[in-house]
């Protein structure tokens, strides 16, 4: 499209710039750029899920035809910091079943992969535990909770206040373990060339995995140099560097040569994080009219024997909603798996699960409207720290939803539309998302031709990112869009946010605006650090309104969603297609988690049995009739220049809750164990 | 991967002589083999490759049934005119199987010989008696509230995967096989095995042994027939139970009922005693479900699939008032 005028770029349905090469496979992703000589290399992953290596055998790998090194802990380089996840290949332990234990490189990628398969491991096999309950012996409390909450808060006396509530809701509520699985899997090409160290990576933040990697190798920062280009999807699974990364720059240093390193889809399901199971109680006390006096949040989850994972599962309840007595705890079990990590709004999306579930639960008990429940909710300022919301239109999106949704004709009494053997229901949630932002780097500057250079490093993993930051370019400078030249995505751009948190666009964007508008004040070339800038005090959070129709087979306990609708008050929407996009995106990976997706742990192997896409279901296109997404007006510049809040996470958020509330709407059943499968229906349907 | 040769046969006896060496297999659609080559699941030294032999139609027989030669792709099978009309059971099956890109590969033989999903099966580092002889189960005790609940035994409690099969199973359909010492025909019915002692072995086939087609018997005049596929996404899924029913009603009785079930043991389930308790009884709810408990009162379910004799019953029940 051709876009002359100012006022039409942000906000604008711009197409995405690198759109066309990806559609054509121009874009190239972490092992695909072109590099001179490249070797392949290939995990081997344990077997067994806890115990110690006794003997290597690399002869079967040795002799395959190809295969140029085997690496294994016996003969890996020592990293300068050899913990955690991504200290792999530092001493014979397996503290989880598929954890690295070999690497073997060769001159095709079959080659390397039929190596690592021969390779061979004689181990002394420990027993383990793989199971997440409330009552685990390993249970314990975290320092904090990611990335550096409180672990426990306490206002008020709970249990007195719950004893003394008029109306009681006490429910316990559980998620599964969830995986990301991006289209693209994890990987790197990595290339040592005389002491300097270029990584290819799937990665979201390519400063801070520079940094990352320089010191676990013990590097000069200086030294290295991180490119991520195209990423194809990340959800948070690729925020920080993944073991191949560090297996691919360990081979390439071995071999002499450029390492191309991609995981299997069945990899990824040990090596790349996932969403902890979660067990979560809460309890609510309320007054008849549905004003909650109380609100207990109690968290139970998993963490590895490896580093320490605590997703931040109640801490979106300190702030949601206007109870003046809460509590909210954090508790873990050290297990011999995998560690938990980063997936799409971790802590929000299992959290308000429960607590919108919990207050659906509520407002049947009270007889009130959903809607009017979380009205009569609504707080005047931020529970948590007194401080004003810089914006909080939760209402509005309600309001609009409704009307949109046509949510006045709603019977409330569950169980009673059909349409020949389905059972119909609609259900509600409330979204949020917290809106922040980090100090980023942006350069600008001004060429001959009229044309103008942003330099960022910025990571675009399929959300629009670079043709945003350059609408926001384009819009500060006053000029079309075709006149910016936007580069994205290297560490050697400097310091910026990665992409996660939904903080990228109120990050990237502050720092470009203020890039460009030094430009605009004469300079011909600028780099702009928001790094010391004044923040607004203020509580900056993200809201939504989630709507869904569901249909509940009663015979089979199938569940279909004819119809969703996500109302979101996110600040300036930056671009009308791209955060659609994002919108029913989240909202679609929603769905999944409240129906399909679960990543299933055998307790006698040790590992998850599920680990690939025709195992481990997501939504298709046929699950996913009408799905839309809106936004309300708002524009909060408390956040940033450009008045934008973050939209990367909150489609997601509050979904599968809306979609077990219409299903109990629909059936009277009340599921609180996702996901919501049909052997949890089955007997107990009206008929 | 392993190396493998690759050979293409353009006869059927330059296939049948290729596939007599030893760990020669045969190619066709490739979308379960080539998947299995990967997970080390399978590692031929020679691949056969049948698509250009001559079994690539349907064709009416003598008798007014249909024969489907081995190499017809099944989306072509769904969409032939013969088949929506007279075996609409089969169309739906067919259309309700994977993708639309998996259904343009997969051929009618293919879909026959595809291995069960069951998640240890495909995992080369746990014990699978099925693809390992005598490892043992790991889905006896393990995860398996998708296994079978009918003719499993000790040694493999897996599930055939196919949609195809379980309604021609319902269809009386027979299997064409060609061997070098000549040629046999197999019904269906009796073409896939229960696991018993050998779970390594799907089906009757013996080594050496060529499916050239598959025939449908010529439908009895007035028969309904429709294929019900319970399952947890709308597409690219394989059944948690379905139902393929055959049905002739003559003044609101059952004359002629032919029932199979997908998803519940190591072969399509041929609901014989449903099928002889229906016969001369009302086409009403309270029959149809009067047989589906008869069948069913064979099912051994596991630790944690219980809940599939319930399915089952509902859905053969919703099946047979589809067609009543």
């Amino acid at each position: 499209m051709t876009v002359t005028e100012r006022e039409r770029l942000i906000g604008a349905p711009v197409d995405r710039i690198e759109g066309r090469d990806k559609v054509e496979g121009k874009a190239a992703y972490a092992v695909e750029w072109s590099v001179p000589n490249p070797a392949y290399a290939h995990l081997a992953t344990a077997t067994i899920t806890r115990g110690t290596i006794r003997a290597v055998d690399a002869t079967a790998a040795r002799a395959v035809p190809g295969v140029l090194a085997v690496i294994t802990h016996e003969d890996a380089p020592e990293l300068a910091d050899g913990s955690g996840e991504l200290g792999i290949l530092q001493s014979p332990r397996v503290a989880y079943r598929g954890q690295v234990v070999g690497i073997v490189v060769a001159e095709s990628s079959e080659a390397a992969r039929e190596g690592a398969e021969l390779l061979r491991f004689d181990y002394a096999v420990e027993p383990h535990d793989v199971v997440l309950t409330s009552d685990h012996p390993t249970l314990y409390r975290p320092d904090t909770v990611s990335p550096g909450f409180e672990t426990d808060t306490v206002v008020g006396d709970v249990e007195a206040a719950l004893h003394a509530a008029e109306v009681k809701v006490d429910a316990t509520y559980s998620t599964p373990a969830e995986h990301n699985n991006p289209m693209e899997p994890h990987a790197t090409t990595a290339i040592w060339e005389e002491d300097a160290l270029t990584v290819i990576d799937a990665i979201q933040g390519a400063f801070f995995a520079r940094n990352e990697i320089a010191r676990r190798f013990g590097l000069d920062p200086s030294r290295v140099r991180v490119l991520a280009h195209h990423v194809g999807g990340g959800f948070g699974s690729k925020g920080p560097p993944r073991p191949q990364a560090i297996a691919a720059i360990m081979a390439s240093r071995h071999v002499g040569r450029p390492v191309r390193l991609a995981l299997t889809r069945r990899q990824m399901f040990a090596l790349t994080g996932y969403r902890t199971p979660t067990i979560q109680r809460v309890q609510l006390g309320a007054r008849k009219d549905g004003r909650m006096t109380v609100i207990a949040h109690d968290v139970w989850e998993q963490t590895s024997t490896v580093e320490e994972f605590a997703e931040q599962t109640s801490v979106v309840t300190r702030m949601m909603y206007a109870a003046p007595i809460r509590r909210t705890t954090h508790r873990l079990a050290r297990l011999d798996v995998p560690t938990p990590s980063w997936m799409r709004a971790p802590g929000e999306c299992p959290g308000m699960f429960a607590l919108e579930s919990a207050l659906d639960e509520l407002a049947i008990t009270c007889g009130l409207d959903p809607i009017e429940l979380r009205v009569r909710n609504e707080p005047r300022v931020d529970p948590e720290s007194g401080l004003r919301f810089s914006t909080r239109n939760l209402v509005a999106c309600f309001r609009e939803g409704a009307e949109r949704f046509g949510w006045a004709e709603r019977d409330p009494t569950p169980g009673i539309r059909r349409d020949g053997r389905w059972l119909l229901g609609t259900g509600v949630a409330s979204s949020t998302y917290p809106a922040r932002k980090w100090p980023s780097v942006a350069y600008a500057r001004r060429l001959d031709d009229g044309t103008f250079l942003i330099r960022i490093g910025a990571i675009d993993i399929g959300t629009g990112a670079r043709t945003i930051l350059a609408q926001i370019a384009a819009d500060t400078l006053d000029v079309p869009l075709d006149r910016i030249h936007i580069e994205i995505g290297d560490s050697d751009f400097g310091r910026a946010m990665l992409a996660g948190g939904s903080m990228g666009t109120s990050s990237w964007g502050s720092a470009v605006v203020m890039a460009c508008r030094r430009l605009l004040l004469g300079q011909d070339e600028a780099l702009a650090d928001t790094e010391g800038e004044q923040e607004e005090s203020a509580s900056k959070h993200a809201f939504g309104a989630q709507f869904v129709e569901v249909a509940v087979n009663m015979d089979t306990g199938e569940v279909r969603i004819p119809r969703a609708l996500g109302v979101f008050a996110c600040g300036r929407i930056m671009n009308a297609k791209t955060a659609r996009s994002q919108f029913i995106g989240g909202m679609t990976m929603g769905i999944g988690m409240a129906l399909l997706e679960e990543s299933v742990m055998d307790p006698h192997l040790g590992g998850f049995v599920n680990p690939d896409l025709a195992q481990y279901r997501v939504p298709v296109n046929a699950d996913i009739r009408d799905v839309e997404a809106i936004w309300v007006d708002e524009v909060d510049t408390a956040v940033s220049p450009m008045g934008a809040k973050g939209i990367g996470e909150i489609g997601i958020v509050g979904t599968a809750a809306a979609v077990a509330n219409a299903v109990h709407h629909a059936t009277g059943v009340r599921v609180r164990d996702l996901p919501i499968r049909p052997d949890r229906l089955l007997g107990k349907l009206p008929r | 991967m392993r190396p493998f040769r690759y050979e293409r046969a353009l006869d059927e006896s330059t296939a049948l002589a290729a596939v007599a060496e030893p760990g020669a297999r045969f190619l066709a659609g490739g979308t379960n083999l080539v998947d299995l080559m990967r997970l080390g699941v399978e590692s031929p030294e020679v691949l056969v490759d049948v698509t250009r032999l001559p079994f690539g139609d349907v064709h009416e027989t003598v008798d007014g049934g249909l024969r489907i030669g081995a190499g017809v792709r099944n989306s072509d099978l769904a969409a032939d005119d013969r088949v929506r009309m007279r075996y609409p059971a089969l169309a739906r099956a067919l259309l309700s199987g994977a993708s639309g890109q998996l259904r343009n590969r997969a051929t009618t033989a293919g879909n026959l010989l595809q291995r069960t999903r069951c998640p240890y099966f495909q995992d080369v580092t746990a014990p699978c008696n099925k693809r390992e002889p005598r490892s043992g189960c790991s889905a006896l005790e393990g995860v398996h509230a998708n296994h079978a609940i009918m003719g499993w035994s000790e040694r493999c409690v897996a599930t055939h995967p196919s949609d195809m099969a379980v309604a021609m199973a319902a269809f009386d359909a027979v299997v064409h096989v060609v061997s070098r010492d000549g040629g046999r025909v197999i019904p269906l019915e009796d073409f896939h095995r229960l696991p018993g002692n050998e779970p390594e072995r799907d089906t009757l086939l013996e080594p050496g042994e060529l499916v050239v087609a598959v025939e449908l018997p010529k439908p009895t005049y007035g028969t309904r027939s429709t294929y019900r596929k319970v399952r947890e996404r709308s597409s690219f899924e394989f059944a948690l139970v379905s139902v393929a029913a055959v049905l002739l009603i003559e003044v609101g009785e059952v004359a002629e009922a032919r029932i199979a079930i997908g998803g519940i043991a190591h072969k399509p389930w041929r609901a014989h005693v449903a099928e002889a308790a229906l016969v001369d009884k009302p086409a009403t709810e309270e029959s149809f479900r009067a047989a589906a408990e008869a069948e069913l009162a064979q099912a051994r379910p596991l630790r944690d699939n219980a809940w599939k004799v319930e399915l089952a019953r509902e859905t053969i029940v919703q099946t047979l008032l589809e067609l009543a």
